[in-house]
């Protein structure tokens, strides 16, 4: 019996989005990272391109953090009082390609710090590490608001993703994004109708889709990756149907919320030992988003990066190669 | 939804003078205006006005300079789809139309296979016009079958069940919408069903309140394409909403905005006043 050819060639690709600027571009940065590009669903590579392979991003904070539990804050426990050397040893012990500084600071729960902290981590940052920054707020949007235009500048010319978007301060981000050349996280709260609006809201005030990544929400393996699942990969088949206000790479804040869930970071060994679950807890959580279709992940402990990493580049082949 | 710009026909008084002057700024005007709002295809048609192949070959160059749009080739004559399809800058086009009529449908089903375009075919025979289901869909059967014998893919065929004006005709339009229906069971996939739409309101007073309720009624029973007046923004909205309520786009609250984003398009909405 034959069997039938089922490969399917979509109308559309996703948007491409480089993230980071070098000496040529206007920025500082050594390397820069390449992201989306896709003709078909993640890992299709019989049936269409995957340009880019998915990219791990390390997290780094602008405060020490509090809340982290002891196995993901032990590798970084020398170097968390200071951005600089956090990023440091983030990119140049354990291989980031990508920092993303979160500017946890500003929380007026977190120390409420002001804009020019946030504006000077930023810049230590940049003046550490050569490779490309995501800069992501507080999530206190009435202190993002008032610290991103200081933070924007700090970053002027080198191509940051910079986060997030939202419905209600997409005006004030595309102008800062716009004026100080980057690039912009779009955020929707597990909702892939207001996914799809902040799109159109940010397009509409001038800001090109194709420089835009979608941040969907991110849910810890346990807590609602399923709903953020399909979200993910409807998003995906509207942008390769051709939606355009849908062909955006996705960004998932996996570690942030792996690290929250008491699977991850409860210290007693009756669940197996934490030194080995808690990154496996974050690093599986990693692998169903890139089944969905992520392009971008951002992770804390180096083991879950490494366990990534490792298997998005088995599943991963430059075409011809 | 694919919709087709029916503007460039010389049926028009202005496009009728443009071509017998030779005067193409109100081509231009028309190919532009229609491809902003997010046409599909432009229609092009010299109408009784000529039978030069020589100028429908003038108007597409004049449309072909002017916007990146892809064109359908209005004639029923093979000979004119010949000389248009010569024309053509090698951007995709729209064969439109044959009829059931046997040598007419080898012509035309021949041609559209050479130049890789899509066919339009409408639903008539050499008896003329059906005037109920049975032989439209027959008709359109027939086409259909000639066209995937010719090699063709059924994304590149468009079959058109004939619509009647709805001011001396009121018993066709629930033929049309039933003919619609059966032409979706024709295959999986189904070719495109396209109507249109001027034939419909033609002579009747609220043109556009019955085409774009005719459109949507159409919409849900498989109609997926439409020769209309894009210009007419209440039209757009009126697909835009219907693509919304059939699930073939994700709601968003600015869903006008998206359609015409998908389009491409430019999106201004009507003045509040009109806006009932």
């Amino acid at each position: 019996m034959e069997i039938p050819d089922i490969r399917k060639k979509w109308p559309a690709r996703i948007y491409t989005v480089t993230i980071g600027a070098g000496k040529e571009s206007g920025g500082t940065r050594t390397s820069t990272v390449t992201i989306g590009g896709e003709t078909t669903l993640p890992f299709y590579l019989f049936e269409g391109e995957m340009p880019h392979p998915p990219v791990v991003a390390m997290e780094v904070w602008d405060i020490p953090p509090e809340d982290w539990p002891d196995t993901v804050r032990k590798p970084f426990e020398d170097v968390m009082s200071d951005p600089g050397p956090w990023a440091k040893k983030c990119v140049e012990t354990y291989g980031a390609q990508v920092i993303c500084l979160r500017l946890k600071g500003l929380d007026p729960l977190l120390g409420d710090r002001p804009p020019d902290h946030a504006a000077r981590a930023v810049r230590r940052v940049l003046e550490s590490v050569g490779v490309p920054l995501i800069i992501w707020g507080s999530g206190k949007e009435d202190k993002d608001n008032e610290a991103f235009p200081a933070v924007a500048e700090a970053a002027k010319g080198e191509n940051c993703l910079l986060g997030t978007c939202t419905q209600t301060n997409y005006k004030t981000m595309t102008a800062l994004a716009t004026a100080y050349g980057h690039k912009l996280i779009a955020e929707s709260p597990v909702d892939i109708n207001i996914a799809k609006q902040v799109n159109i809201l940010a397009h509409d005030s001038g800001f090109p889709l194709e420089n835009l990544v979608i941040f969907p929400s991110t849910g810890a393996l346990g807590y609602g990756i399923e709903y953020v699942y399909s979200i993910m990969e409807r998003t995906r088949l509207a942008g390769l149907g051709g939606d355009r206000a849908m062909a955006m790479p996705m960004v998932c804040d996996v570690g942030a919320q792996s690290w929250g869930v008491k699977e991850a970071k409860a210290p007693s060994a009756e669940w197996g030992d934490p030194q080995l679950r808690g990154p496996l807890w974050e690093a599986t959580a990693a692998y169903t988003y890139l089944m969905a279709g992520a392009d971008l992940l951002i992770l804390r402990h180096p083991h879950a990066v490494r366990a990534v990493e490792a298997f998005a580049s088995q599943l991963w082949r430059k075409e011809g190669a | 939804m694919i919709l087709i710009g029916e503007r460039i026909n010389a049926g028009f008084k202005d496009i009728g003078r443009a071509i017998k002057e030779k005067d193409p700024r109100p081509v231009i005007k028309w190919a532009k205006v229609q491809t902003q709002a997010g046409a599909n295809y432009l229609d092009v048609n010299i109408g009784a006005v000529s039978k030069d192949p020589q100028d429908l070959v003038w108007l597409i160059r004049v449309v072909q300079e002017a916007v990146p749009t892809a064109i359908s080739i209005d004639s029923t004559q093979p000979e004119l789809l010949e000389a248009g399809v010569e024309a053509l800058d090698g951007r995709p086009a729209l064969l439109n139309s044959t009829t059931a009529e046997d040598r007419k449908l080898a012509q035309v089903v021949g041609l559209a296979a050479r130049c890789g375009g899509a066919l339009l075919g409408v639903a008539m025979d050499e008896r003329g016009s059906p005037q109920d289901v049975a032989r439209r869909v027959e008709n359109g059967a027939k086409i259909f079958a000639a066209a995937i014998e010719a090699g063709l893919t059924p994304d590149r065929v468009f079959l058109d069940p004939i619509l009647m004006p709805i001011r001396f005709m009121q018993d066709q339009a629930p033929k049309v919408l039933e003919a619609i229906h059966e032409f979706t069971m024709l295959s999986d996939p189904p070719p495109h069903i396209s109507v249109g739409l001027s034939n419909l309101v033609s002579k009747a007073k609220e043109r556009g309140l019955l085409a774009r309720t005719f459109l949507v009624m159409a919409m849900s029973t498989g109609l997926d394409a439409a020769i209309c007046d894009i210009t007419d923004p209440e039209l757009r909205m009126a697909v835009a909403t219907a693509e919304l309520i059939l699930n073939r786009e994700i709601y968003t609250d600015d869903y006008v905005r998206a359609f015409h984003l998908k389009r491409g398009a430019v999106w201004n909405p009507p003045d509040k006043e009109t806006d009932r």
